[in-house]
């Protein structure tokens, strides 16, 4: 059963990312990419990280794929932009970039450092470890317990990230004095 | 006495889907009658019948509304882009009646294979569930305004989206009170802490509760905040275009979203299935068994399942939530509605803490 649903779910994941690039329309691409979100979340929940899941639906499909929805429509960018599409010496960089990519890939599955990720996965006492914390603590208390405690740094510093890059994003947008600005 | 007998796959399957029949039934029944509610209760409060005709007191009228919206012509705007056309009502219906899934509606009930949780759902997430996928509500909304290639129907997915997003903040936030009470997200502990506490959420958290109410009226995009629909500025918003099934089903779509919302309300905050005064009803799934509470020494006190206990708090959970349906058809026929940027004026700088 849970291979089945794994299988499912990854087919719509890999299918819904090839048809982000090859959508006809923004429109579209967009919807496959709310389809591998939510194929993404899936299969978080059959690995039994239901917290996860729900933060992925709720924040990237839900609300992030929503703002591009909103753009895509005020924009009126909605329709098939093909004709726009210039290929030139850039689609030879991008040939080069997507073989590099997938030789990493592949390099990465078949290697032989692939098959456990420093032991963490086969390692039935770290699996047994995680189980105990969602019992005791509930599926939000297990991530967040962590979360606040060993990597508070790293959670701080990535909050800061974001921060600037919201600052960075007012001062780009503020019209810059002149006639037009204020 | 409170000893728990674990179902078997076999039973736990077909116990599962039985609770999916059932409760999907029950919320398209109570979504129908609604929409007669809706009109008998304004008609009252316009001073008026409403429709009477259907049946003893109108009972028959969903019925009668149901079979006129089969039969009716599907039309389809020349100009449209069909494929999204068709799947805006469908995107729009998903998210709604799949909510309901984890908010348990009575005590456990003991069966001869075993003991039941009435919940169809019990997932681990809880409330995050509803909250993640009603943020996915708002797709068929604005996709449904954009296929139509109407400027109005265009605006009022426009409007939806942006409404949605900023309410779903409020809405979040105004929970952060209630979890930290119930210590998990999950809705069977929230019921269970209101028992233990014999005390609910709506008292100690009466101001989350109002801004809960809010932004539940607000996600459910009811008057006063149903801008996307606003018929005096927008026809009718993102469903101009629509007709026959596709049409009502908008309207099941979003009668599902306050049934969902009203048992959400319910149970956060009123205690969900908890009979008030009553200790006998208090239950909670405890390592091996069923349990009541704790004695003064911490042990557990066996708590026994029977059909009574799981109908009268059935009974209790029915009460509540028609309450809060009935509080939704109150407001929507009491006050105006709220101008565009008055809503999100209100939604972003009096609902947040700034």
């Amino acid at each position: 059963m849970t291979d089945t649903l794994f299988v499912l779910f990854a087919v719509v994941s890999v299918g819904g990312a090839v048809g982000v690039v090859t959508g006809r329309s923004p429109v579209a691409s967009l919807l496959f990419m709310v389809a591998t979100l939510a194929s993404l979340a899936g299969i978080y929940v059959l690995f039994e990280a239901h917290f996860l899941a729900a933060i992925q639906v709720l924040i990237y499909a839900g609300a992030i794929m929503v703002l591009f929805l909103f753009v895509i429509m005020l924009l009126n960018l909605g329709h098939d932009y093909r004709a726009d599409l210039k290929f030139g010496s850039w689609s030879l960089l991008s040939v080069v970039v997507v073989g590099l990519t997938a030789s990493v890939l592949v390099q990465g599955i078949t290697g032989s450092e692939a098959d456990d990720f420093g032991g963490h996965l086969a390692d039935p006492a770290a699996a047994a470890a995680i189980d105990l914390a969602v019992a005791e603590k509930g599926a939000v208390g297990a991530i967040a317990d962590p979360l606040f405690t060993d990597y508070v740094v790293a959670f701080e510093v990535i909050g800061l990230l974001l921060l600037v890059a919201i600052v960075a994003a007012v001062v780009l947008a503020k019209p810059r004095g002149g006639s037009e600005g204020a | 006495m409170g000893e728990m007998q674990e179902l078997t796959t076999f039973w736990f399957v077909t116990i599962a889907a039985v609770k999916v029949v059932a409760v999907f039934t029950v919320v398209m029944v109570v979504v129908a009658y609604m929409t007669l509610a809706e009109r008998r209760v304004s008609a009252s409060i316009q001073d008026r019948l409403g429709p009477n005709r259907v049946g003893p007191f109108g009972l028959l009228q969903p019925i009668a509304d149901g079979i006129k919206n089969i039969i009716k012509e599907e039309t389809m705007p020349g100009t449209a882009a069909k494929f999204y056309f068709v799947l805006g009502p469908a995107l729009a219906i998903m998210p709604a009646l799949v909510t309901i899934a984890v908010i348990p509606f009575a005590a456990p009930l003991p069966t001869p294979v075993g003991t039941v949780d009435m919940v169809v759902a019990d997932v681990p997430i809880g409330v995050l569930y509803i909250l993640a996928l009603s943020s996915l509500a708002v797709y068929g909304v604005v996709l449904s305004g954009w296929a139509s290639n109407n400027k109005y129907a265009f605006l009022g997915g426009l409007r939806a989206s942006a409404q949605m997003i900023s309410y779903e903040v409020a809405l979040g936030l105004s929970l952060i009170a209630v979890l930290l009470l119930v210590g998990n997200v999950t809705l069977t502990e929230a019921v269970w802490r209101q028992q233990q506490l014999g005390l609910w959420f709506v008292f100690p958290l009466s101001l989350a509760f109002i801004f809960f109410l809010i932004s539940a009226l607000a996600e459910t995009n009811r008057l006063p905040f149903d801008m996307p629909e606003a018929e005096s500025e927008l026809i009718t918003g993102y469903h101009t275009e629509y007709s026959a099934m596709k049409f009502s089903m908008f309207f099941i779509a979003e009668y599902a979203h306050v049934v969902t919302a009203s048992a959400l309300l319910a149970t956060l905050f009123l205690g969900g299935w908890d009979i008030p005064f009553w200790t006998g009803d208090d239950m909670y799934r405890h390592e091996s068994g069923w349990i009541r509470g704790f004695d003064e020494a911490g042990a557990p006190i066996p708590a026994t399942p029977s059909v009574l206990i799981t109908l009268l708090t059935l009974a209790a959970f029915s009460v509540k939530t028609g309450f809060f349906l009935l509080l939704y058809i109150w407001i929507r026929w009491t006050l105006p509605r709220f101008r565009y940027d008055q809503v999100m004026h209100l939604g972003w700088k009096v609902l947040l803490p700034c």
